[in-house]
């Protein structure tokens, strides 16, 4: 197989016909998802008449796009008309959207063949995509461990070769964890970045859709496809997609570059994992960047604000699941017992928790003391980063403290589960963009991320930085050992 | 009034909720329509699908600074748009968005006869659905199951709340009336109560005359008509001052009006059920500036308030207070009139005075009785019609009816009064000749009159004139009669 | 602190959230509420004294759409969705509480 650019030019070229690439990775994922299940739902027929239509462009001299019958994997919280998108949850079951999400008009628009739709932790929540009404996701690399999650089920399909290409939502690391566990390229842009039009939102002031690629430069591809202002999106930056792709290779010679001491050296972290990010930043510095360590102490503090940030947007959110326009509905005598029983048997575990942690931070008499706080120090954590990026253009740092887990090791333990995304959740709470970039194996022969930060609209330079990581650890090699 | 001679004061503020009249809803291009068919004005966004998002009307932005212009309302830098978290089947998010502690208005003032009443704020949030409750009675309580409808859900709402410096139930009638005219005028809604374009809750209290403390409040809700607001005002303010006077304590709750039965509040929910909104910012909105620009172009492009066009109307047309108040507070009758007036100067036939009077009469009537808007009304036929009066071609009798058939067939006052060959006789030597025949037949009744009381000589004379309009087919000049008729009486 | 959530905060909390909790998640989530808000309570470890509360990431102000209707979307399509429905509306069962 092969990355995604190369597809979109041959297919463009008509040296490759797209419906030849969708069915290899239709093969492939009758070979191996049974194992994996990485999709809520496989789109065989849809993806062959879509990559049909591709093909019958390019016949009639058309330019189908810069993702030209590339198959994609859409996480499924992201809307698709007449398609149903559950969000890994009994409450949507059966619901098929009346429209698009603006990233699924924009990724077929540029050609790309969506193939299916991935698992994830129910409603985004989870780092072990075990959280699933569905079942759980399995990486690819070891059955027996988790993908990471939210988006296990995307960072899977790509890491499995189901698909070339992924979009995953990244709430608090949902894309890079995934990713980093999976051994490929997540990235959660700047907030705004992205539409987030049609993305089933988690929390709203958090997430942010991305891709989840096997490599960088894929990544800038599909990047630079579904960036850009979207005038239904209040939260949409207006400005076009960055130039991505035409920027990878230049130098980083120069560059200052920041290890941060808080999501590097901390109590916990797999000693691979340490390693590989002082590795990182080693060959950076042997390219010529000028690598020092910092410290950002306030996003120690990350984990505990967005535990409360996070639940109590999503105990909004998710109030309009109640029985009565859409979805699941448990029958009983009055309308407020009827939305209690619908919830009760629609909602997951996990989902049911952060609703009640959510509600009692917002509840009278805890505002101040929990969500207001809260807040509060996300201004310290916002302040320290920005100050930080005044003497450096990116950071380094873990993406997850381990490799992947074994399923169930934590499933137990909600606040170990959380402590996962200790790494990851402070850039969602900056708003500032992020990715995790393969970076060689750690414990068990599993794969590593090593994750970048960039200031607010950032993404060039990080996609450099994460482009000369890649190349020193040779990491497509991680991937492409996978197949067959 | 009665609380004087029974010792206490009511104290009262109001919520009042204004559906600002945008072509479309508040956060999606929905069109804000009235009495459409159920579920046919809805999207994602307003139906709160998974995954959607609202994006802010900027015509609703502007309307509620026009209203800041209107009651004096300060607009701070920033505001910022916050969740009211509950559930409600009407709700589709189960969340209403709505501005909590960074309104886009607040501390201004209306002028009600007189007496400033402060306006604490005016914030802007989303309308909800409407359910329709079915089984016995079709209340609320007694319904078997209940029908949701989300045309309305969206719509964008101007929350006007005032201060509590309302003292009865007929002050409050008066402010909204005054409110409503204001909210007409600056163009921002339809003002249709019986549409549920303008609805009322009412904060209520009451206190001993001379006490300065406020006493325990009761929130009645559900006023839909000025009707209801003054009646359920006073049946609560006389429930509470009842209670207090037993010695039992008036409990701080919502209390709902009550039409059906008879007329009375009854108890909403208890102490216990009370919400706990979860107040926080909405993500998915960012925050209103208002820019020096937005400001002077509404500052610009506002119109004259109805206060000083009431003042203004006084003084240039010569009216009476109560007159003025009747043409500002019907939509568009000011207009119709100013256009007519307008109309009628420089003809030399009719006054301001004299196309009011028919306004305020025969046109309010006219409008009333069919719906129609005076905008559709041409008040050059008005001013035609003035002026075939004012130079005695027709007579005011006579003129009714051409007016009634004018508005009607929307035909021109000369053309029906040739039409019909109507014609007022003023030639004073035929009017003489014919007072002359019939006083020469009446001649008993003619010395009754002088002979007379007063009393009888206003029967005498009334049967006289009678004769005489009979004799000219009511085409005769009433002044050119009364005159000669009253030579012809007195001997002068 | 362990114990900073009782049993009554769960109930009053599932009723705010129409959540309709099993006994077993009663007693289960107020052991792990109480775990995750002692953890989080650290927030409170930071002196905010005068530190402004960020809601959002960025510093994006009026955001407006232009005061245009659009078309919505079709009844049918709208109604098929819903678990019930009577006279082209959403079927609900009896309301009991009073609208706020």
């Amino acid at each position: 197989m092969s990355g995604a650019r190369t597809i979109a030019e041959e297919v463009r070229s008509g040296a490759r016909s797209a419906r030849d690439v969708l069915e290899e990775h239709l093969d492939q994922i009758s070979r191996r998802e049974p194992q994996v299940h990485a999709f809520n739902v496989v789109l065989a027929e849809e993806a062959r008449a879509a990559a049909d239509a591709v093909d019958a462009a390019v016949a009639a001299g058309d330019d189908p796009g810069p993702l030209a019958g590339v198959p994609l994997a859409l996480k499924d919280n992201m809307c698709t008309r007449g398609i149903p998108t559950t969000c890994s949850s009994r409450i949507l079951e059966g619901w098929r959207p009346p429209y698009d999400a603006t990233v699924v008009e924009r990724v077929r628009a540029a050609g790309a063949v969506v193939i299916g739709k991935t698992n994830l932790d129910e409603f985004a929540m989870g780092s072990s995509t075990e959280n699933s009404a569905f079942g759980p996701t399995r990486n690819p690399h070891d059955l027996t461990r988790v993908p990471g999650g939210s988006s296990g089920g995307s960072a899977a399909a790509v890491a499995a070769g189901f698909a070339s290409m992924a979009l995953g939502s990244d709430t608090g690391g949902s894309i890079r964890q995934p990713a980093a566990l999976c051994g490929v390229v997540g990235v959660k842009p700047t907030y705004g970045v992205v539409s987030r039009y049609g993305l089933i939102a988690f929390a709203s002031s958090l997430d942010q859709i991305g891709p989840i690629t096997a490599t960088v430069e894929d990544a800038a591809l599909l990047l630079e496809v579904i960036a850009g202002h979207d005038p239904c999106d209040s939260t949409s930056i207006a400005r076009p997609a960055p130039a991505l792709v035409a920027g990878l290779d230049e130098s980083v010679s120069g560059l200052r570059v920041g290890v941060v001491d808080e999501m590097t050296e901390i109590a916990g972290i797999e000693p691979g994992v340490r390693d590989a990010v002082r590795q990182a930043a080693a060959d950076l510095e042997a390219a010529g960047a000028k690598v020092d360590t910092v410290s950002v102490s306030s996003a120690t503090y990350g984990i505990s604000a967005y535990y409360l940030i996070a639940p109590a947007e999503a105990s909004s959110n998710l109030a309009r699941y109640d029985g009565v326009r859409y979805g699941l509905r448990v029958d009983a005598a009055d309308v407020a017992h009827m939305n209690a029983a619908t919830r009760e048997a629609g909602f997951g575990r996990e989902v049911k928790r952060r609703i009640m942690l959510g509600t009692y931070a917002l509840s009278a008499g805890y505002y101040d003391a929990y969500y207001g706080q809260a807040q509060r120090v996300r201004t310290l954590i916002l302040r320290d980063f920005e100050r930080v990026y005044e003497r450096f253009d990116v950071l380094l740092a873990a993406t997850s403290p381990t490799v992947a887990f074994e399923l169930g090791a934590k499933i137990a333990d909600p606040l170990a589960m959380y402590l996962c995304d200790v790494c990851t959740v402070p850039v969602n709470l900056t708003g500032h963009a992020a990715m995790s970039v393969p970076f060689g194996t750690g414990d068990a022969g599993l794969p590593v991320g090593v994750q970048v930060l960039a200031p607010a609209l950032g993404e060039p330079t990080m996609f450099r930085v994460a482009r000369a990581i890649e190349q020193a650890a040779g990491s497509g090699a991680t991937f492409r050992s996978l197949q067959p | 009034m009665t609380q004087t001679a029974t010792g206490y004061e009511t104290v009262i503020g109001l919520e009042v909720h204004c559906e600002l009249a945008t072509a479309s809803k508040m956060f999606c291009g929905c069109p804000n329509e009235f009495g459409d068919e159920p579920n046919t004005n809805v999207c994602p966004v307003c139906l709160g699908l998974p995954g959607s998002l609202p994006v802010l009307n900027a015509n609703a932005v502007e309307y509620a600074l026009r209203v800041a212009e209107a009651l004096h309302l300060r607009v701070p830098e920033r505001s910022v748009f916050a969740r009211k978290n509950y559930f409600y089947p009407d709700m589709p998010k189960n969340y209403q968005t709505s501005q909590y502690d960074e309104p886009i208005t607040v501390d201004g003032w209306l002028d009600v006869d007189g007496v400033r009443i402060g306006i604490t704020r005016a914030h802007l949030e989303e309308d909800t659905g409407k359910s329709q409750h079915v089984g016995v009675g079709g209340r609320i309580h007694d319904a078997e199951f209940s029908l949701v409808d989300y045309n309305r859900a969206g719509v964008p709402l101007l929350e006007i709340v005032s201060e509590p410096d309302i003292r009865s139930a007929d002050q409050a009638k008066r402010y909204v009336e005054e409110l409503r005219a204001t909210l007409l005028a600056v163009g921002v809604s339809d003002v249709k109560m019986e549409e549920g374009s303008l609805r009322i809750d009412a904060n209520v209290s009451v206190r001993s005359l001379g006490s300065s403390a406020f006493g325990t409040r009761a929130e009645i809700k559900n006023l839909n008509s000025l009707r209801s607001l003054l009646r359920a005002i006073e049946y609560e303010a006389d429930r509470q001052w009842t209670l207090t006077q037993a010695g039992d304590r008036v409990v701080q709750e919502t209390r709902h009006w009550d039409e059906e039965s008879g007329g009375r509040t009854i108890s909403g929910r208890s102490k216990e059920e009370a919400h706990d909104y979860r107040y926080f910012p909405e993500p998915d909105l960012v925050p209103v500036e208002p820019t020096q620009e937005m400001r002077d172009r509404v500052r610009a492009s506002m119109p004259e308030l109805p206060a000083a066009r009431r003042a203004r109307y006084v003084v240039q047309w010569g009216i009476p207070e109560e007159d003025a108040r009747i043409l500002v507070d019907v939509p568009g009758l000011a207009d119709y009139a100013e256009r007519a007036v307008a109309a009628v100067s420089g003809d030399g036939g009719g006054s301001a005075k004299d196309v009011v009077n028919w306004v305020r009469q025969e046109v309010l009537a006219y409008v009333n009785e069919t719906g129609l808007s005076p905008a559709v009304l041409a008040p050059e036929m008005l001013a035609e019609l003035v002026g075939l009066v004012a130079t005695g071609a027709i007579s005011r009798l006579q003129a009714k009816d051409v007016l009634a058939e004018s508005l009607r067939e929307e035909k021109w006052p000369r053309t029906i009064v040739e039409a019909r060959g109507i014609a007022q006789v003023s030639d004073e030597g035929a009017i003489a000749d014919v007072i002359d025949r019939m006083l020469a037949a009446n001649a008993g009744v003619a010395d009754e009159y002088r002979a007379g009381e007063e009393a009888a000589k206003k029967k005498k004379w009334g049967f006289l004139m009678g004769q005489v309009m009979r004799e000219l087919k009511g085409q005769g000049n009433a002044q050119v009669i009364n005159r000669i008729l009253e030579q012809r009486l007195t001997g002068d | 602190m362990a114990d900073r959530i009782t049993r009554a905060d769960v109930e009053h909390v599932a009723q705010l959230a129409r959540l309709a909790l099993s006994e077993q998640e009663i007693v289960a989530l107020s052991d792990e509420l109480g775990a995750i808000l002692d953890y989080a309570a650290q927030v409170s470890a930071l002196d905010t004294h005068d530190v402004p509360p960020t809601a959002h990431p960025l510093p994006l102000v009026n955001v407006f759409r232009p005061d245009e209707a659009r078309p919505c979307l079709p009844r049918a399509e709208v109604l098929a969705a819903a678990p019930a429905v009577q006279d082209d509306r959403f079927r609900v069962p009896r309301i009991l509480g009073e609208e706020p």
